[in-house]
């Protein structure tokens, strides 16, 4: 009997609720503790956790790392993205209010946008960070 | 506060220690009850930060470091002298500073005053946000969110840019060194 | 009483400036990489306690507003910890890399020993 078989059934029950769990802390920012960078390390601590219990090539087939390498500037470009817009559409370089007809709201939507800009940045290069330091030992 | 005492145990044991595997142990337990402080000082956000960034993802990458080099440090060979002597100088200089900073907890100080209030008061009125370190990290303090993010950007690109290419053991290796 | 007062008001400084003080040692006294990297966290980390401390308002709550609550705890040094906090997560992985790149090239990771392989070279 292999001695890691309670470690594995436990982790893949688990796995979904840690997701969960970081895709609530970052919509729920607004409300309670939370927003973009506690989101992103959780969710990329789920992967993490994935590559330690099942091994590297295993999460590599879950979440390749071209998509990883992908998701660090993704981030970036969002966040940018949201300023360039508000100067399309009138306003200052980051200027949320002119982004829908309220500018109460308008802020709203531009704190969600930056958030989830935040979120990808932030899991990509933890998760990038966690395959390069891994896959140097081989 | 008791926590704060078992903080400065902590900081004892990590200190002494010479055995790695256990000082980066040492190290997550340390971030942990710092993550413990900073809840009971009505830090909410920040204790979460620090609960998962320095006892998660901090120690996993020490010890996939130490895997990669070896897990035990060597007899200190220069006597400890001159940094404990540097260490004690500036201890007693800061604590002569600390002196005449008011005391802990109080409302009147002048870090509540003057911009503090008024993201309290407006930050439902002009940004629909109830958490207000959301809605100032995020609205009112915009650029420095873009600044940061950009910085862990550049760190993840520096951090693949050294490590690429496999191990260089005379078979294969990266070109540019 | 009077003795007392001030270890009472500033209790948290001197933990902080104690912490800050132990990370700089460590920094400066060991030889080894990895250890000098977990120093430079712990004097990290000791500075979000020295910044988040004085924002602490006695009887006031974390600062999301809520309805039945009057007094709140600062929220500006919150926002500038949590920027601290994930910039010194990516500079320290940036030192882990260099640390193991340094390993492969002279294979040590002690101070002393790399110094006495460079002054061969």
């Amino acid at each position: 009997m292999r001695f890691d078989v309670v470690l594995r059934v436990v982790i893949k029950i688990f796995l979904p609720f840690i997701l969960v769990f970081g895709l609530y802390v970052q919509f729920h920012g607004d409300f309670g503790p939370g927003g973009g960078f506690q989101a992103g390390v959780v969710s990329a601590a789920m992967v993490i956790l994935y590559a330690i219990i099942f091994g590297l090539s295993a999460a590599q087939r879950v979440v390749p790392p071209v998509v990883v390498e992908i998701m660090v500037p993704l981030g970036v470009l969002i966040f940018a993205g949201v300023g360039v817009a508000a100067m399309l559409l009138g306003g200052e370089y980051l200027n949320y209010s002119v982004l829908l007809h309220d500018p109460a709201h308008g802020q709203h939507l531009g704190i969600l946008l930056v958030e989830f800009g935040v979120l990808v940045t932030v899991a990509g290069t933890m998760t990038a960070i966690f395959y390069t330091f891994v896959g140097r030992g081989r | 506060m008791v926590l704060l005492t078992l903080l400065a145990i902590v900081t004892i044991g990590v200190v002494r220690l010479r055995n790695l595997f256990a000082v980066v142990i040492l190290a997550g337990a340390y971030s942990f009850l710092m993550a413990s402080v900073l809840l009971v000082l009505d830090a909410v956000d920040v204790a979460m930060t620090e609960a998962s960034v320095g006892a998660g993802i901090s120690t996993v990458l020490f010890l996939g470091v130490l895997a990669l080099t070896k897990t035990e440090e060597h007899r200190p060979v220069h006597t400890p002298l001159l940094p404990l002597f540097v260490a004690a100088v500036t201890a007693a200089a800061l604590i002569y500073g600390t002196l005449d900073l008011p005391p802990f907890g109080a409302a009147d100080t002048p870090v509540h005053r003057h911009v503090a209030p008024y993201y309290l008061e407006n930050s439902i009125p002009q940004t629909t946000v109830p958490n207000v370190v959301t809605s100032v990290l995020a609205s009112y303090r915009g650029y420095d969110t873009l600044g940061e993010v950009t910085v862990i950007f550049a760190a993840g690109i520096a951090v693949l840019m050294l490590l690429r290419g496999r191990r260089r053991n005379g078979k294969k290796g990266d070109d540019a060194s | 009483m009077e003795l007392l007062e001030p270890i009472l008001h500033h209790y948290n400084h001197w933990i902080t400036i104690f912490l800050m003080v132990s990370g700089l040692y460590i920094v400066v006294a060991r030889g080894n990489m990895v250890k000098k990297l977990v120093g430079l966290s712990l004097f990290q980390t000791s500075v979000y306690l020295l910044y988040i401390s004085p924002g602490k308002i006695l009887g006031g709550t974390p600062p999301i507003l809520a309805e039945g609550f009057a007094v709140y705890s600062n929220p500006l040094p919150h926002v500038l910890i949590l920027t601290a906090i994930v910039v010194g997560v990516a500079t320290l992985a940036l030192g882990l890399a260099l640390v193991v790149r340094i390993n492969e090239e002279f294979g040590t990771i002690e101070e002393d020993e790399l110094f006495q392989s460079i002054s061969e070279e």
